[in-house]
């Protein structure tokens, strides 16, 4: 039993303490916006947000979370998250989508940090984040553009 | 039992001569007159009273836009408003929904667009068309005085207009025409601009649905535990440890593996983890990577092997040449590593069975689940999902995976099962892109201009075997000697000679399939014989390609512009390199500027000229030529399928098979030659140029010929 908070809401997890934090927020509680790639915290499609950090849910196990706050694509908000998401439909970033969820996540975590992110800050904070479909043009450009409208 | 046969003229219409059927059924599996709710017009259009227009796609949407596409052509000769339309996919009916260039239902080789272009403007015409004679009835005005626009019918004269929902109900009375009267296209107010894509918001905020996503009631998760080396089958398991985890419900071998079902995925994966599994190897591949590529690189030296295309007197360049200059280029299997892995839900109703999954070939899926089910293929109901990428893997010409999934409902009982693989699965699970060798000969005169060129090259068949063999004529597979053959150059005598190689290792196409390999071995090659000669890359190319292809000329020459063309070498340890590759119908120029970076090449820029015909949207035109050019890049640089001494696969996920990343990924600046040209396929023709741009780049960096690909070699 792990008790938590997901998306604002306490829950409690009876789960084997084991079970990767993302296979109890899909196969247990449904949320399906976080995904599963690589299960090894190689590609960033399971990134979630635990106690306001990015974190990778597939190798993170339940039992290391007891009392943590998390925070999944269903809920990320905020001004940040608000203007990474315009930014993303606004140039149509996403190809297939499987990883974007990802992305979003760690995009808004990085403008969260670093209002006005350099391309080198953009490289070591979404290098982890792999996208097969290779959108990180766009990801890039929309990460700037998303950075515009937050300074306004 | 139906069979499903995919058409010879279908796919040999699939080359430069594709013809567009014309056909456009309006019954399919409509639903009878509605009373109220959404009217389907025909078999691709359904409105609803709320004024939204629901496009049924025939292809699946995995990134490459058909929904956008798709929805933009009804939308265009529907007069309909942008923010009206929907799009989802159609389900599997191979009669309403087939694929013109292929005979059959599915998805593959960027023909989308090609196959459809006019059916789905037809169906939207004809959709404009009912609704039109419902307002002439309703408004009891002639039909010709009735104009459409922006999703709006209206009757000038007498003041009358609806919207599409308002006279949709009437419009099921109406008759659909015939002959749909297309636009001029010099009309078009969609196609040719950038709509917003109909799939970005949901894909912003998790909603967005995959195969992974689907849950049902009292449905188990089965992972199946696969032989580490490819053939081998199970002799014997020990499954107690795995049934011993609570959640895993039971074990059961298939023809494939051993399927363990369990409450849930984590335990699917600790149970599989825990099967103790003898191999029998006796049809497996057990000889390392290496040996497996001299073999093919055998082939290639003295396989009498097959002309695929020929002109001039080969025989009488190569014997007066004044120079002949020779070189081998070899090329690794790939994995396609969608970033979804192969999924799939298969409900077992016994006499029945239903499907969600992200089918990229719908007629095989359900011809192979029926006959694993022992039902009818109309028994076999497939809804097909979005799927997070595929390049190739979401079909294969023998449904492998929709066989397995099949297997373990068939091993499961009624119920219903999720199969999921890992990624190690998908990694180790071949279907990769075939090895191939290159043996590339140029015959050269007094003054160093190319007089002959022959292409031998070694690789496996990608139809042979296949359903699809129909396509292979005269012992020629035009999938596995594309781009070797119809080069835009004229060398004045010419040759592409194929050896087709076995082996036990599946294979399968993968993004530009036979272009993914020649692209590589010829323009590098030419590269090299340039170089040796002392002559520019551009020009060089340029002085080849005559008058034979102009819209190849016209994108060199504009990528010269674009790149502010130099040479080869540029300022502070950067070079630059040259690629030109038609395919799909789509002419590409690229030159990369590349340097070093801790002793691997990194791709600063890239640019693109291309002229890729009508595109029915520009932007998603660009984003797939970013995609296809990052997607090859990842393979040029770094992607390599080895096997060890003992022939088990070495890669088994993202830590040792390296993906691009997004500091990797070069500025990419695209010129998109305005055209009146049939469309071409978009979703592959941007992968090919990539590798032997940047190889020639790198080539003229290190000062060493570049022959092998990946680049970067573990």
């Amino acid at each position: 039993m792990t008790d938590l908070t997901i998306n604002g809401k306490d829950v409690t997890l009876d789960v084997p303490g084991d079970t990767p934090l993302l296979w109890a927020l899909r196969d247990d509680l449904r949320l399906t916006g976080t995904k599963f790639g690589c299960g090894i915290a190689q590609c960033g499609a399971c990134t979630v947000m635990v106690d306001g950090m990015p974190m990778r849910s597939c190798v993170t196990p339940v039992e290391a979370l007891e009392g943590s706050e998390i925070v999944t694509i269903e809920a990320l908000e905020g001004p940040e998250a608000d203007a990474v998401r315009k930014a993303w439909v606004d140039i149509d970033v996403p190809q297939c989508g499987y990883c974007q969820s990802g992305q979003i996540i760690a995009a808004a975590a990085l403008l969260t940090e670093i209002p006005n992110p350099t391309d080198e800050d953009i490289d070591f904070a979404m290098a982890g984040n792999a996208c097969r479909c290779a959108t990180y043009v766009r990801i890039r450009k929309a990460i700037h553009n998303a950075a515009k409208m937050l300074e306004t | 039992m139906t069979k499903f046969s995919p058409t010879r003229r279908g796919f040999l219409a699939g080359g430069a001569a594709l013809i567009i059927g014309a056909h456009l059924p309006v019954g399919g599996k409509m639903a009878a007159k509605a009373a109220s709710g959404p009217v389907s017009l025909n078999a691709f259009v359904r409105i609803a009273e709320d004024n939204t227009v629901t496009v049924i796609v025939k292809h699946i949407e995995f990134g490459q836009g058909p929904f956008t596409g798709f929805a933009t052509l009804v939308a265009e000769e529907l007069d309909a408003e942008w923010s009206q339309m929907r799009a989802e996919h159609a389900p599997a009916d191979t009669a309403t929904y087939q694929n013109f260039a292929f005979g059959i239902q599915g998805t593959g080789a960027s023909t989308a667009v090609r196959n459809a272009f006019t059916q789905m403007r037809q169906a939207g015409a004809a959709a404009r068309s009912m609704l039109v004679q419902a307002a002439a009835r309703e408004w009891g005005v002639p039909e010709d005085e009735i104009t459409v626009a922006k999703g709006v019918v209206s009757h000038a004269a007498s003041g009358q207009s609806a919207q599409f929902g308002e006279l949709v109900a009437a419009a099921q009375d109406s008759t659909p025409p015939e002959e749909p009267k297309l636009k001029d296209p010099a009309d078009f107010v969609l196609i040719g601009k950038d709509v917003p894509r109909l799939d970005s918001a949901d894909k912003t905020t998790g909603a967005a649905q995959f195969t992974l996503d689907v849950f049902r009631q009292g449905m188990l998760t089965v992972a199946v535990a696969h032989s580490p080396w490819i053939g081998g089958k199970v002799k014997s398991v020990d499954a107690a440890a795995a049934l011993a985890i609570d959640g895993v419900e039971k074990v059961e071998t298939i023809p494939t593996g051993v399927a363990v079902y369990a409450r849930n995925t984590y335990c699917a994966f600790k149970g599989r983890d825990a099967l103790e599994i003898d191999w029998n190897l006796s049809e497996a591949e057990t000889r390392s990577a290496e040996e497996q590529m001299d073999e093919v690189a055998a082939a290639a030296a003295t396989g009498e092997g097959v002309v695929a295309e020929t002109y001039g007197d080969l025989d009488a360049a190569f014997a007066g040449a004044a120079e002949v200059i020779e070189a081998e280029y070899r090329l690794p299997f790939l994995a396609h590593a969608p970033l979804e892995v192969m999924d799939g839900v298969i409900e077992n109703r016994g006499d029945a069975a239903e499907i969600w999954m992200g089918s990229q070939m719908q007629t095989v899926d359900q011809q192979v689940t029926a006959n694993i089910l022992g039902i009818a293929p109309e028994q076999v109901a497939i809804n097909t999902l979005m799927a997070g990428g595929s390049f190739g893997r979401r079909a294969q010409y023998d449904s492998q995976f929709a066989q397995e999934l099949a297997q373990v409902a068939k091993a499961g009982g009624q119920g219903t099962f999720k199969l999921v693989w890992s990624r190690k699965d998908d990694i180790q699970g071949a279907y990769y892109r075939p090895q191939a060798v290159h043996r590339q000969r140029a015959a050269l005169d007094e003054t160093g201009r190319i007089i002959g060129w022959q292409d031998k090259f070694a690789t496996e068949s990608i139809m042979g075997g296949s359903a699809f063999e129909v396509v292979i004529q005269n012992g020629v597979d035009p999938f596995s000697v594309e781009g070797s053959i119809h080069k835009p150059y004229d060398f004045g005598a010419f040759e592409a000679r194929w050896v087709p190689t076995d082996s036990k290792v599946p294979h399968l196409w993968w993004r530009s399939v036979g272009h993914s390999h020649t692209a590589f071995a010829n323009e590098v090659f030419l590269d090299e014989v340039l170089q040796a000669k002392g002559k520019d890359p551009v020009a060089g190319r340029l002085e080849l390609l005559g008058d034979k292809s102009p819209r190849d000329r016209r994108v060199l020459e504009r990528v010269a512009e674009m790149a502010n063309w130099q040479g080869v070498n540029g300022s502070d340890g950067k070079a630059y390199g040259v690629a030109l590759h038609p395919s799909y119908d789509a002419h590409f120029a690229y030159i990369a500027e590349v340097s070093e970076v801790d002793g691997e090449p990194r791709v600063r820029k890239v640019w693109v000229a291309a002229d890729v015909g009508i595109a029915i949207n520009p932007d998603v035109v660009k984003a797939q030529i970013e995609g296809g050019l990052g997607y090859g890049l990842s393979a040029a640089l770094f992607n390599e399928i080895t096997f060890a001494e003992d022939g088990q696969v070495e890669q088994e996920n993202f830590d040792s098979y390296r993906l691009l990343r997004i500091h990797e990924m070069p500025e990419v600046e695209i010129d998109l030659a305005v055209s009146s040209e049939k469309p071409g396929g978009i979703g592959e023709a941007g992968t090919p140029p990539i590798a032997p741009a940047v190889s020639n780049a790198w080539r003229v960096l290190k000062g060493q010929p570049v022959r092998r690909l990946p680049l970067v070699r573990a």
